[in-house]
């Protein structure tokens, strides 16, 4: 028990990395992503090819190899080539990459929404912008729960990949002391630790989905 | 022609790819006037309703509502619309009633109501409350103006669709189909709702497949069929006497 509570700063700090990695990514991309929805599902066809093959880049390509590349490659890129430090190229790649994601299940969620209620919302005199904020987005908020959870708690875990920027996060801390002091209860204490980040979410997608559930559609 | 029509369509067309559903309506509207719209579906009937509020576009044709350009032809056939500022405004003084309701599922009764007069027309919560309640009223719903919509029968919910259009102060109202989606014992309800407006004087126009409501309502029916307009007259002539042969075998059909 002793060493568990030794071996408690560096994890914590690891923890500290990922949970920052984890919320700027959230707060970036869900925002880019609903911007990309809307640009897909755009009446400028041009712009949704566009959005379209960034999805297919996205999704079509490894986060890691996308973090490497933006890390390693992009500097040599010419015109846009920029040298970014290694927090900011992780986070850089997480938001590109996450918003691709969130981008379809946001259309999707958005093409879900009856017709009719922008024909309600239309005769009424609300201009697209306000039929979207107010009438369309709130209902697709409730119907994209679910897989914005699923998406979310992936998030979560999949920041442990940021190790190949040789950054600390909890998991990369847990292995140096398991390399370090040839015992592998750090994997347990780091396994408790996401499990209770994933916990917390988990909880607050119930309680939001609870929230929502006040009507029925 | 009519003084100062409330409406004015002259020469509607309207195509869904090769499918021609207009195909040259006319119709002036006059002040408090009452238009029963009856026909077999497929006539084109709902078609020309959305055209008047613009949620579908024509292709020839002029529609003017209280004589103010919602979109015109030239002489060389070239349609153009008014730009997207008047048609905002010339749409605005209609309102409409559909016929699967379209009410928003996640506000309530009364934020169904209010939503409109807050949102486009600036309006204060204090000033569209008080007249949002007294609209409820006089639909006999106010005791349900905290429920969600999925908690009202379909005739309460087509009862709110139509306090939520007059919300806006419209000067015309239109009807697409209101009772269509109703189970039988609950058309009476709308229908009621909607003779009262009637008789306050409201200019409406009803796409519709209750006789009854169209005989004992409306000033004038209109009968349409493959996209045209076959008859119009006053309700009572035209059900007692019907001049076209088609127009006589739908409502052989209907009664």
């Amino acid at each position: 028990m002793n060493y568990v509570f030794d071996i408690l700063p560096p994890l914590l700090q690891g923890t500290g990395v990922t949970l920052k990695v984890f919320i700027i990514t959230l707060v970036l991309s869900v925002p880019f992503g609903l911007a990309l929805a809307l640009m897909r599902i755009s009446r400028f066809k041009f712009v949704g090819w566009l959005v379209n093959g960034y999805i297919w880049l996205m999704r079509g390509t490894p986060l890691m190899l996308q973090m490497l590349f933006i890390y390693f490659a992009l500097p040599f890129v010419p015109v846009i080539g920029i040298r970014l430090p290694d927090f900011p190229a992780a986070i850089f790649a997480f938001v590109l990459n996450y918003a691709a994601y969130f981008a379809e299940i946001f259309r999707a969620g958005i093409q879900s929404i009856d017709r009719g209620q922008y024909e309600g919302a239309r005769v009424l005199g609300l201009t697209y912008a306000q039929t979207m904020r107010r009438i369309v987005l709130p209902q697709v908020v409730k119907r994209i729960l679910p897989p914005i959870s699923n998406e979310t708690i992936t998030l979560v875990k999949d920041t442990s990949l940021i190790y190949v920027l040789a950054m600390n996060d909890l998991l990369r801390a847990a292995r140096g002391i398991v390399q370090r002091d040839f015992t592998t209860s750090p994997f347990v204490v780091a396994a408790a630790f996401y499990l209770i980040m994933t916990l917390v979410l988990t909880y607050g997608f119930q309680r939001l989905e609870k929230k929502y559930a006040v009507y029925d559609e | 022609m009519m003084n100062n029509p409330m409406i004015r369509a002259v020469d509607v067309h309207k195509h869904f790819g090769p499918v021609e559903v207009l195909k040259g309506v006319s119709l002036e509207v006059g002040k408090g006037e009452v238009i029963a719209v009856i026909g077999p579906s497929g006539s084109g009937k709902s078609t020309f309703l959305r055209c008047l509020i613009h949620l579908e576009t024509i292709h020839r044709g002029t529609i003017e509502i209280e004589g103010d350009k919602l979109v015109a032809t030239d002489a060389t056939g070239h349609c153009q619309y008014v730009c997207e500022a008047d048609i905002r405004r010339v749409c605005g003084r209609m309102g409409m009633v559909f016929q699967h309701f379209n009410l928003f599922p996640h506000l309530t009764v009364l934020q169904n109501i209010i939503e409109a007069p807050l949102t486009v027309k600036g309006m204060c919560r204090e000033e569209v409350v008080p007249k949002a309640e007294t609209l409820l009223r006089k639909v006999g719903l106010y005791e349900k103006r905290d429920s969600y919509p999925s908690r009202l029968s379909g005739g309460q919910k087509q009862r709110v669709a139509i306090a939520r259009a007059l919300a806006m102060e419209p000067d015309i109202m239109l009807f697409d189909e209101p009772t269509s989606a109703l189970d039988p014992e609950l058309t009476g309800e709308v229908l009621r709702t909607m003779r009262e407006l009637a008789e306050e004087h409201m200019t409406m126009v009803v796409v519709t497949h209750e006789m009854a409501f169209a005989r004992e309502v409306a000033s004038r029916v209109i009968f349409m069929d493959g996209g045209n307009i076959v008859e119009a007259r006053p309700a009572r002539e035209l059900f007692a006497a019907p001049e076209h042969p088609r127009t006589k075998a739908f409502l052989e059909n209907m009664l």
